[in-house]
Parts: structure tokens; sequence; C-alpha cells
């Protein structure tokens, strides 16, 4: 035995070493494969790409599609490019995120600290909903959106977006509670403190990581969708997913694929930008309980 | 002054409606729903903007692209559902019968009698905007879809003639395969396989089946021996095309033809704006001709728009506004000399279009006359979209499969029947 | 002024007597108060909104919802349609293929990042950016990669394989399974992140104990490491059968549910039927079909795995 475990970390843990970063680095190559021809394509001319080199290096580099993307491309009768749609995501997106985000929380709170008789069939009811696939919804939310009087505004696209966020965020803040100890809480309500008080004293002082991971989510689900977007948004308001659409997809003119492979970089930026800085953040925030049930 | 002005006013709203949108119109807001977003179609639905706007109305633009309309209807319908419906859609074929039927269009009989349009449009293009006999929907442009697109460079390599008959086809195809170059230039989507087997079918059925078989959907002549000829004449189609083609997009298809890898396409006149881009000139680098067996044919595809009916009467007034513009001969030009398609009403100058246009309308004219003049059911104006839909499984499974053309034919009569 | 505030002393003070019990009352039930507005939503946009769904799988709605009656009509329909069978055969290989790829690959790596790396930070971001991508476009890029004319056939032949074929994209047979590529390269990332976490949460003395018992490295990893993760594959499994259920971008983007219709998914085809096609009650008769099998797959596993997890 004692000889097993020798062998195990003299001999081949140099070999170990090598295999596990080649495997590691096999694997980013695969995962930079896409974003490497979309880079490529977005700096190429639009001869080179018709010349039919899809996948090969640019032959002379060009910023001009990206420039085109940000200010001038259209996407619709207005050719002005992403930057005014750019600002109508962030007008709806970042209240959403919020909204759902502190709803979950105290969701997640009641569900695990204020138990009731039936609260864990409502969290299973709640987590079934998330399944309900968005085509079906589309119809008859249109239909409630416009009895409420907020059909086509940014408040009923919040709206949307906060309702079926909600059982994703309750999940992640209820797996993340489930792990404080109840000593905790106990010990404040002996205290006389009540419901709001141990909330804002003892819970949320303990939450930034589940809040980190709870809202990278939220953000990037809301910031990509496209459904929502494009049917219950006003035309003037319209996300920038909807006009990255409605610039990618010519139903009989001449294809800018340069063009939309740097609109496509664009409206991905702040969600790149939010995965590589507050990347560490999310594995931390996971770590620190999310994943414990 | 002011009293004349009233006057003029005054008999003006009672004279003609079109004559009071011109000066002393008060302005209104007109909401378009559209799925024209980039490049020169952007560029043609801009006029459209400026004309109205020229008049005094404000546009609401209100643009959804993707999948040839697929998400502007999804759109559309919950617009609709909500209480909210746009001024204007871009809706065509069968589907403005559709809208019709659940009454929400509005009556613009008032404008086309005033502007004539009933003179200006073939009785095929006027019935399809009208529900019930009313006009309900304003016409923009004629695509034509049975086109060919030839580069006669490799055709010349090859030592083939270009093909005016399927039979021609055949041989052409082969010469041409053992050239080493690719027949045909396809993408296999399943609009693409269904464009490609409806001009088959007119070259080889001609067009009265077409007609019983795609716009009466006759069971008899949907599973009948001449759709069977069909189909088996598309397997030829479908040898000549390379294998890569799933899934490709139209416009790589045709760069294809352009670059000189393939010999030919079957596609719309929309192609052409592909040639132009790459600074092709139609005759001399590449050649436009009808589908084989199909000279004299003509498959229609027209893009309209369909008007809500609106509550407030400033936006009614813009509306009618917009529709009038449509139909006026300097937007018609501006906007098809832009989308590389034709002026859907008759009568008009040509001398600013390309060749290309000019046998487009020519032709248009003519098989109008000769009742050669067939809806394209592969471009949604022929039957509704549930038969449209299942016609297109049957195409496209028949493309990707060893299906016989016998089993292909008693699918196509069962799915004219799906509701 | 100063009346309004007497006044309010004196509302506070008559409500002294009461007042606990009141206070009580609210109290107790404020748990379920801040609940409410939650489950209200679910029951009305979620719930609500599959019944309303239900009714209309059993109606003749076409382009706009009817509300007649007409049966079974929709059910008769689709299951007499070859694509609603492939479409259901393919979400069977497609869905376990997915969430097994992504949770063997996302397993994989975090095992690897976990072994003291130098640019853990970096690759980690590798791993996790194209959840952030929108597959609009970026289906755009795989189409071209896995296209056999363009992409990493013509490439590898170039280097000199000329026997090299890869033709999954435009063979019908195997179209489905790159979905499952770019599915995986889409969510294995996140996944590992879970992974990430759940080891990096393990009590690392277990791990010594292990090894001075002279058990070897993978046989810690097989028997120990791996099942305390059990939590983790549990949230990671409802996350991916929640996107392989709703795949959709994907499909469309990269296969356009092609070769003919042999990339086809239950999401794709309601969608078609259920907008492009103007067949809204069978598209609404497929959505039911889905969700009755989402039901019967997922309530046993969370009933079960929420008793498991009171019983620790």
């Amino acid at each position: 035995m004692t000889e097993q475990l020798h062998a195990q970390i003299a001999g081949p843990q140099v070999l170990g070493r090598v295999v596990v970063y080649g495997l590691l680095v096999l694997l980013a190559l695969y995962y930079l494969m896409p974003l490497f021809v979309m880079l490529s394509t977005s700096v190429k001319t639009l001869e080179d790409i018709r010349a039919g080199n899809l996948i090969a290096l640019p032959m002379e580099i060009t910023f001009e599609a990206w420039a085109k993307a940000w200010s001038s491309a259209c996407t619709g009768v207005d050719c002005s490019g992403l930057k005014k749609n750019f600002w109508n995501s962030v007008s709806f997106v970042v209240p959403a995120v919020l909204i759902s985000t502190l709803i979950g929380a105290f969701n997640g709170y009641v569900l695990t600290m204020w138990r009731f008789r039936g609260s864990d069939p409502l969290f299973t009811l709640l987590m079934i909903g998330c399944f309900i696939p968005f085509q079906v919804v589309l119809l008859p939310m249109a239909q409630t959106l416009g009895a409420l009087g907020i059909a086509n505004s940014t408040t009923g696209l919040i709206f949307v977006h906060v309702v079926y966020g909600l059982a994703f965020t309750t999940l992640f803040f209820r797996n993340f509670y489930v792990s404080v100890p109840d000593e905790l809480t106990k010990a404040a309500r002996i205290d006389g403190a009540g419901f709001f008080r141990i909330f804002w004293r003892i819970i949320l002082p303990l939450s930034p990581p589940i809040i980190v991971v709870c809202v990278i989510w939220q953000f990037t689900q809301i910031w990509n969708d496209f459904l929502f977007g494009v049917v219950f948004s006003s035309g003037e308001r319209q996300p920038i997913t909807v006009a990255l659409n409605n610039l990618v997809n010519t139903s009989t003119g001449v294809k800018e694929y340069n063009v939309d492979m740097s609109a496509a970089i664009i409206a991905a930026l702040p969600t790149l930008f939010v995965y590589v800085v507050a990347g560490k953040y999310f594995v931390r925030g996971l770590t620190a309980g999310a994943v414990k049930g | 002054m002011k009293q004349s002005t009233a006057r003029l006013t005054l008999t003006a709203f009672t004279l003609a409606t079109t004559l009071a949108f011109s000066a002393f119109s008060r302005a209104g807001e007109v909401e378009v729903l559209h799925w024209w977003t980039s490049g020169g179609e952007a560029k043609s639905v801009a006029e459209l903007k400026k004309i109205l706007e020229a008049k005094g109305h404000k546009w609401k633009d209100f643009a959804v692209a993707g999948g040839g309309g697929e998400n502007a209807m999804t759109v559309l319908k919950s617009r609709v559902v909500s209480g909210k419906p746009p001024t204007a859609a871009q809706v065509k074929g069968p589907s403005i019968q559709e809208w019709g039927r659940e009454g929400v269009l509005t009556n613009i009989d008032d404008v086309a009698k005033a502007a004539n349009w009933d003179g200006l449009l073939p009785a095929v293009v006027s019935n399809v905007m009208k529900y019930q006999g009313h006009y309900v929907a304003v016409p923009v442009n004629v695509h034509r879809v049975n086109w060919m697109w030839v580069n006669p460079e490799v055709f010349k390599k090859a030592g083939a003639k270009i093909p005016s008959t399927w039979e021609e086809f055949a041989v052409a195809a082969d010469k041409i395969q053992k050239a080493g170059f690719i027949a045909v230039a396809h993408g296999g989507q399943p609009w693409q396989d269904a464009t490609v087997f409806e001009s088959v079918a007119l070259g080889v059925g001609g067009a009265d089946w077409y007609n019983r078989a795609f716009v009466n959907l006759d069971g008899s002549a949907l599973n009948s021996p001449t759709m069977e000829k069909a189909f088996a004449t598309l397997r030829t189609v479908q040898k000549s095309i390379d294998k890569d083609a799933a899934n490709r997009d139209w416009n790589l298809a045709t760069a294809m033809v352009i670059n000189g890898k393939a010999a030919m396409q079957f596609m719309g006149d929309w192609a052409k704006g592909e040639f132009t881009a790459a600074g092709k000139s139609p005759g001399k680098d590449y050649v436009c001709m009808p589908a084989p067996g199909t000279k004299g044919a003509f498959t229609f595809n027209i893009d309209s728009f369909i008007l809500f009916e609106q509550k407030n009467s400033d936006a009614k007034e813009a509306q009618r506004a917009l529709a009038s513009s449509i139909m006026e001969p300097e937007f018609q030009e501006v906007f098809n000399l832009n989308k590389g398609s034709i002026p859907a009403r008759t009568g008009m100058s040509m001398t600013k279009f390309d060749q290309c246009a000019k046998d487009s309308s020519s032709e248009f004219e003519s098989s109008a006359k000769s009742k050669k003049l067939v809806p394209s059911w592969a471009h949604g104006m022929a039957m509704p979209a549930s038969a449209q839909g299942a016609m297109f499984d049957v195409v496209t499974q028949f493309m990707n499969s060893n299906m016989t053309p016998k089993a292909a034919a008693e699918k196509m009569a069962a799915a004219g029947k799906s509701k | 002024m100063q009346s309004s505030a007497s006044a309010r002393a004196g509302a506070v003070a008559s409500a002294v007597a009461p007042r606990r019990s009141l206070f009580d009352v609210i109290e107790l039930a404020l748990p379920k108060l801040v609940l409410g507005p939650t489950l209200l939503v679910s029951l009305v946009f979620v719930y609500g909104f599959i019944l309303w769904t239900g009714w209309l799988s059993f109606t003749e709605s076409r382009m706009l919802p009817r509300y007649e009656f007409a049966g079974l009509v929709q059910y008769i329909s689709l299951f007499g349609n070859d694509r609603w069978w492939v479409a259901v055969r393919n979400l069977a290989v497609f869905g376990s293929l997915f969430i097994f790829v992504c949770l063997a690959f996302g397993l994989l790596m975090a095992i690897l990042l976990d072994q003291r790396i130098r640019a853990e930070g970096f690759l980690r971001s590798i791993y996790l950016y194209p959840l952030a991508l929108s597959f609009i476009v970026t289906g755009t890029a795989w189409k071209w990669i896995l296209n056999p004319g363009l992409g990493l056939e013509r490439v590898v032949q170039q280097l000199g394989f000329s026997s090299f074929t890869f033709d999954w994209l435009v063979n019908p047979t195997m179209s489905i399974y790159t979905v499952v590529i770019a599915g995986a390269w889409q969510s294995s990332g996140f996944v590992m992140a879970l992974f990430l976490a759940g080891l990096r949460g393990i009590d690392e003395s277990i791990i010594k104990a292990a090894q001075v018992d002279g058990a070897s490295m993978p046989r810690i990893y097989w028997s120990i490491i791996v099942p305390s993760l059990r939590p983790v594959f549990f949230s990671a499994f409802i996350i991916l059968a929640h996107i392989a259920i709703k795949s959709f971008d994907l499909v469309m983007a990269l296969t356009g549910g092609g070769p003919g219709f042999s990339s086809d998914l239950p999401a794709t085809f309601m969608y078609a039927f259920g907008f492009t096609r103007n067949q809204i009650g069978l598209g609404a008769a497929s959505a039911m079909m889905m969700m009755m099998t989402v039901a019967a797959v997922v309530v046993p596993l969370m009933y079960s795995e929420l008793r498991r997890q009171r019983r620790d």
C-alpha cells in the first residue's frame, strides 16, 4: 500500500502535470474556436469573405465593420447602428435584474428560515414553473399586458422578465440559505428581532456571494433574451438582441458577415465583461453554498 | 386667404381623400411592422418614410427581421391580441384573407378608387389584396421566383449548353459535373428546397396543372403522374447539388455561382443584388433566364402591407396617406430599383431598371394575359400557411432521403389537406 | 403639523391594547405575505397559462386563439405527424447526450482546474464565456466550422489528412449530434463553475485522511469526492434539463431543424406550427405533451431530492 502511494507521488507527477495542462489547453482551444472565427471575420473585408475564406485568417485587417456595427448599420429604417439599442437594453435589464434578485432573496429567506406547512411543495411548484416553454406564454401574456395597460412598454418588459426569472433567483437564494445555521436566526428571534430585522441585520450581510451569482445569471439571461424582447418591447425601444437580429437577418439583401460578427461581439460585450471580471466571484459565490442542494 | 384655405380643405375632404392628404392634412402617426432591416431593403423602406414625412405624418419604425417574416408574424399576433395592432404590417398572400377573417383590417376602397388601383393592378394581384371584394392591403413590389442564375463562363469551360428544358438540364448538369464544377448551387433549407421544386413543377406540369395543384389544392392534381414526374426531375436536380448544401444561406450559394465554383442557381430575383454587390453586370458576367421549361410563365411573390383598423382619426388619415403613397409611381420606382424587384403597378416606365428587371416586367404583363402568371407557393402566395408548411416538410424530406416520387406525390396530397 | 402628529400619537395609543395580538398575527403571516406575490404570479403566469394552453389544445385555433371545444382532433393529428415523432426522438437523444456531455466535461474541467493551475482565472474565463454570447450569431460561426466544405473537414484535409471526413452537419442521421456539440460548448462552462465551486467546498481533511489510508487519487475522486458532489449534480441537472427542453435558438441557428427536419426538437416544432404555420391548436397540443413529459420526469426527482435533503 505504502509503496503504491510513493509511486503515486514521485514518478508520474511531472507527467501528470503535463497531461493536466495539455488537456486544459486542448479544451480551451475547443472553446475558443468560434470566438476566433467571429473575431477574424469581423476584421476582414467583404471581398475577402465573399472569396469563400470563411475560416481562414484575414488577408488584411480593418476595423470598419466594428465602426459600422456600432454607429451606422441599419436595423430597420433607422441606420444608426447598435448604440441606441445598447442603452435601451441597459434601461430595462438593470431594473429587471435588481427586482428579481431582491424578490428572490426574500423568497429564499422565507423558504428556509420561516418554513411553514406546505412550503416545500410550494417550492417544487415554483421550480416546475421554470420549465414552461416561453413560446407558450407569448399570446396570453400579450393579452394580460394589454389588459393591464402596459403592453409594449418598458414596464411591461421588466414585468415579464421578473415574473419568469423568479423561479431561478428563488432557487439560488434558497439553496444558499439552507446552509446558513439555524442557530443564527434562532438567537435573534429570542432577542425579539422580527422578520425584516433579521433579514437586514443577519441574512443580507451573509449574502454578497450569492447575490453575485444571481445577478450574473439573471443579467446574462435577460440581456441575451430575444423572444420576450422582440414581442413585448415597442418599436423604438427595442433591446440590443432584437437590433442584432435585425442587422443580421436580411431576407433578400446582401449579407455583411463582418458587420454581423462585430455586432454580435458588441452585443455580448457587457455579458463578456461581467463573466471575465466577476468570474472569480461567481465561482466563489457558488462555493459559498449555492450548490449545496 | 384663410377662408379660401378652409374652403379648399373642406372640398378636398369631400371630393377625394387622396387630395386631402396633400397640404392640409393633420399630422398623424403610422407604425409600420416590416422585416426589411438591412442594406437595400432598409433603404427602400426609408424612401417610404421620407415620402410620408413630406406629407406631414410621423413614421414610427417597427422592424422585426428573421426567418422571412416568421418573427414579425409572431410579434404581430401578440400585438393584435394585446389590443394594440400597428397601423400597417408586411403580410402577403392568402394570409391577408386570414387576417381579414379576424375582422381587424380596415377597408381602403376609397383610396383605391381615387387612384384607380383596379385599373393599375392585374386582377391576379388585386384579388390577393382584397378581402370579400374590398381592398385591405397595398402591394409594394413583384418578385419573380422562377429565375435561373447562370455563370456562362462555367458552362463554356464545361462545354455545356445553357438548358431551356429539364431534359437539357440533365445533360448539361452531367457535363458540368464531369468537368469538375458544381452544377447547381443550392442551400438546403426548406424554403430553398421548395423554391427549386416550385420552378421544376411549373416547368414539368405547366401553369394549368400548377394552379390546380398548388392554388386549388386539388388532390387529383397533387397526387398525379405529373407530380411524380416533377419529383423525379427534382431528384436529378438534387444529384447535381454538392453534398455540403445543408442549411447554407442562399446568398452563399449565389456566391458560388459568382466565384465560378458552380454553374447555376434557382432563386428569385433578389439574387441579383448579390451579383450587383460583387460588381458583376447582367448579360456579361452572369445571365438571368427563366428556369427550364418556364419561359413565358411567371411565379410571382408580392410583398404587401395590410392595414389595421385604427381608433383615432389622425391615425386613420395617416394610414390612408401611407396606402396611397405606396402605390405612387415615384415610390414604386425607387423602392424596386433598390430591392431588385419590379413595381406592382403596371404601365410604368422601366428605363432606369436593368435588363433582368425589364424582362421580368414584360413577362409579368404578357403572362398575365396568357394566364401563365401563377402565385409562388414556396413564398406564401398560394395556399394557407399550414398546407404550405406541410408541403415544405414533404419536399425537404424528399431532398434529404431516398423517398420515391410516388410516395412524395401521395404525401403532397395529404399535405394539401392539412388545416 | 402638531395636530396631525398628536392624532398619530392617539392612533398609536389606541392601538396599544390589541397591539400585541395584531402584531403577532402580522408577524406570523409575514413570511406568507412575502412569498405571496411570487406564488400568485407563478399561479397566474405559469399554471394559468398552462391551463390556457391546455384548453387551446382542445380547440381548432388556427391563426389566433379560438375557444370553441373541438375534442381531441389536435392530439390525433399530432400523433399522426411524422415530424413530431422525429422531434420527440431527437429530444430524447439530444437531452440525454447534452446533459451527459455537459456533466462529464464540466466535471472533468473542474477537476483539472482544481489541481492548483497557474492560469486558472484565465482558463476559467475561456470556459465560461460561451454562455455570455447570444446564439443568434454564434450559430453562424458554428455553422461554418461544422460545414464540411468550409470548416474543420477542409482544414484537416488541407493539413494532409485527405481521407478525414466530418460531415455530421449535412448528414440527416447525424445532424442532431452537431446540436449536442454546440450546445455542450455553450453550457458546459457553467456546469464547470458549479462543480468547481462544489470541489472547493469539500473539506480537505477528508481527502488527507483518505490519502494517509493509502487510497490513490483517482480512487479518492471516484469514491469520495464525486459522490459528495451529489447536490451539485442535482442543481446542474435541473439547469441543464431546463436548457435542453427550451433549446430553440441553438437549433434554429445551427441547422434550422435540418437537413430536412432531421434535427427538429419539440420547442422548434411547437414554434413552427403554433406561429409560423398558423396552427395554434396543434402547437398547443405539442406544448402540453412536452410539459407533461417534463412534469413526469422532474416532479418525482424534485420530490425525492427535497425529502433526502430534509433527512440530512
